[in-house]
């Protein structure tokens, strides 16, 4: 009862004149700049950071909550009309709803996803009402030892399970970490890879990262391999559904909500396994097979929600733990330690009213969402057309401008560029680049905890061990690290010759690999 | 996956030629020099600093950059044996992107430019003309040619920025040269 009293308490905050015309906008920016192709939610959000600099932060808190449900729904809006998704958790969506889109079914592709994601947000969020205090509460018991293992796991998690290739999500892991590194040591005040800049040695700004890597980076990436001719883009009218659609949908809403939370929740999550796992379970649960590979709207209906789900899910390690487990997670986390306020289990302790607050406005900028997407979807679809020069000038624009205002130095703006030329590489290796975010913001968490924990015990490495979460934890680690030895010893138990054994430990197979099939192979032969 | 399929029979008539025979994409070899690199550099810069341990910090500021410099080193060989034995990142793909032919570097080192002479000229000339000229100069090397209206939207954007988020938010964004006159 306390938490619904509290979120109720988030609501009256929420509702003034100015703090619902913020939430609008929101909701409306947000989602303006998703439905722009190549930019996905966690770039959304990395653009529009400098929005939100001038704001309290309970208004920007506000905001950013608008911004994160509305470009995610740009997001499959795109991938809807125009295939070729901007993120890995809408290559599912894309899958199903692009092929209803070429057969004449875009309204009702769009509605099933946009009601789908409203049912789902909403659902997810009440979870998460419930389910956030009672994982704080925990948490807050929780020592140093403890929650350095729960950060482990949520490297070798973003690093090692998502992702298709264990040594690369590695690599990139240890980029961030070691980024992290840079500045003065928090304890004794020396100075660690700033090679005598005296602008390195205040920590590089992780909304820097972020902008170099995703904004920066992309934009650099798309520029050497711009297509000549832009891709067509399916025109829509006002979406809609039938009678027949929404018994045909609703179901696989409410599965997709289940698949999509739990896997958003736990710290080694992530929306790829469940939205595939959700367009599984409607293929198999159909009456209506033939459809699937021709614009079935379950396969839309269920990764759609699914995404939504995970999405809220991200919010109670997010929320509770301070632990980011995907991009966009990553960027509010910078975004709240820019006020000054450190994220982690005491957050809700510390902060309640701001907790709640923008809780209260993911709820409201769901409903906001419903309410303005429907009737403007075709004037979304027109985003779609903006000349591709115009397009990515402006991320640039944007991105130099956002890094700029972060510490008015023009030297972030040629870390910017160094950044960019990262994120270029590892868009061209296939590096993934959720683990060095994840790795740039935990890294200076991880090493205060190892450092705290081991002053309790003195510098001995049993203070490393703690306790049983932290057992629990460790053993998780070692199952994952040790999975391709395990997994080619049940292969050869089962007499299976599976001759993909010779491409090493990398090329795990991953679930969500699988979808994204067809698309690759086209790009891969080179 | 598809993507061995395809390309496997192109890796399996070269494994004969020689140590680099099951190699597809040299230059990732590049990349696990690079990460090698900086695990060095890691190292290196932290071996420099002084050997502060105290009751309070056991173990010092530089046990975390030996751990990170290590495991940089490790993970470089780890990512140059997954290259030997055939292993291959794949591009990643977009809406807007055609993998394919090789990348146009051209239009990324005009970019650049544009991006490192905003950097130089914010301060003295101010974010309206640094940010109009850093748009324009974009979208030429992305393949604008309407120079004129190129030049317009930039300059309508980065004042539009300018009077939005410094005058109207507080942002940091100078007006240079401008200052007086916007």
């Amino acid at each position: 009862m306390d938490n619904l009293n509290a979120l109720l308490g988030g609501f009256a905050d929420v509702i003034t004149p100015t703090n619902l015309l913020i939430a609008l906008l929101g909701v409306t920016v947000g989602t303006a700049v998703g439905v722009l192709p190549g930019i996905g939610p966690a770039m959304t959000v990395a653009l529009l950071l400098p929005v939100t600099y001038g704001l309290p932060v309970e208004q920007s808190l506000i905001l950013f909550g608008g911004i994160f449900y509305g470009g995610m729904y740009g997001g499959s809006t795109t991938s809807i009309l125009l295939n070729t998704p901007g993120e890995s958790s809408s290559v599912v969506t894309a899958l199903e709803g692009n092929k209803m889109a070429k057969s004449g079914r875009a309204a009702q592709a769009l509605a099933t996803s946009a009601i789908g994601s409203f049912v789902a947000g909403t659902v997810a969020t009440a979870l998460l009402v419930f389910v956030m205090p009672e994982v704080a509460s925990f948490a807050v018991t929780l020592g140093a030892p403890e929650f350095l293992a729960i950060i482990l796991v949520a490297f070798v998690g973003t690093s090692m399970i998502l992702g298709s290739s264990r040594v690369r999500g590695f690599a990139a892991l240890l980029i961030g970490l070691a980024l992290g590194l840079v500045g003065t040591d928090f304890v004794t005040g020396q100075q660690r890879l700033t090679f005598g800049s005296p602008f390195l040695a205040d920590n590089i700004d992780v909304v820097v990262i972020a902008v170099g890597i995703f904004a920066v980076g992309e934009a650099l990436w798309v520029a050497a391999h711009l297509r000549r001719k832009a891709g067509t883009v399916i025109p829509v009218g006002r979406p809609w559904m039938s009678k027949e659609d929404w018994g045909r949908s609703w179901k696989p809403w409410l599965r997709g909500t289940a698949l999509g939370f739990p896997f958003g929740a736990i710290p080694a999550g992530g929306a790829e396994i469940p939205t595939f796992l959700s367009y599984l379970t409607e293929r198999k649960l159909t009456k209506h097979p033939e459809e699937f590979g021709h614009g079935a709207i379950e396969g839309v209906a269920g990764p759609e929600a699914a995404n939504n789900a995970s999405a809220a899910g991200t919010m109670v390690p997010l929320l509770a733990l301070g632990l980011p487990t995907n991009a966009t997670a990553a960027i509010i986390i910078a975004a709240i330690t820019s006020y000054g306020i450190e994220p982690g289990p005491l957050l809700l302790v510390k902060q309640p009213d701001l907790v709640w607050m923008l809780i209260a406005s993911l709820f409201i900028g769901n409903v906001l969402l419903l309410v303005l997407n429907l009737p403007l979807a075709p004037a979304w679809a027109k985003l779609l057309r903006i000349p591709r020069p115009y397009l990515y000038a402006g991320i640039l624009f944007f991105a130099s401008m956002g890094a700029y205002a972060v510490n008015a130095q023009p030297f972030d703006l040629f870390l910017l560029l160094v950044l960019g030329g990262i994120g270029f590489a590892m868009r061209r290796f296939g590096v993934p680049v959720l683990p060095l975010i994840v790795g740039a913001i935990l890294g200076p968490l991880v090493e205060r905890k190892a450092r705290q924990a081991l002053q309790l015990t003195g510098g001995d490495a049993s203070g490393l061990v703690g306790g049983p979460v932290a057992w629990v934890c460790y053993a998780f680690i070692a199952v994952v690290l040790l999975w391709p030895l395990v997994a080619r010893l049940l292969r050869r138990g089962s007499g299976g010759d599976d001759d993909h054994s010779g491409d090493g430990d990398g090329d795990r197979p991953s679930p969500a690999a699988e979808p994204s099939r067809p698309v690759a192979s086209e790009g891969a032969i080179r | 996956m598809t993507t061995e399929a395809t390309t496997v029979p192109e890796g399996s008539t070269r494994s004969g030629a020689g140590p680099l025979g099951r190699v597809r994409d040299r230059a990732q070899l590049g990349l696990c020099a690079a990460l090698a690199v900086a695990g060095v550099v890691v190292i290196v810069d932290a071996s420099r600093l002084g050997p502060v341990t105290s009751s309070n910090d056991p173990i010092g500021p530089k046990a975390m950059p030996f751990l990170v410099g290590g495991l940089l080193l490790l993970v470089s060989v780890l990512y140059a044996v997954d290259v030997l034995r055939g292993g291959v990142g794949e591009a990643e793909e977009g809406e807007d992107v055609e993998l394919g032919q090789g990348a146009d570097w051209k239009t990324v080192s005009i970019l650049a430019g544009a991006f490192v002479l905003n950097a130089l000229l914010i301060e003295p000339l101010g974010w309206v003309i640094s940010g109009a000229l850093l748009f324009a100069l974009s979208a030429f090397a992305l393949g604008n040619r309407h120079h004129v209206r190129g030049l317009a939207v930039g300059i309508a954007m980065s004042l539009a920025t300018f009077y939005a988020f410094a005058i109207g938010l507080g942002v940091n964004l100078p007006a240079g040269i401008l200052q007086g006159i916007l």
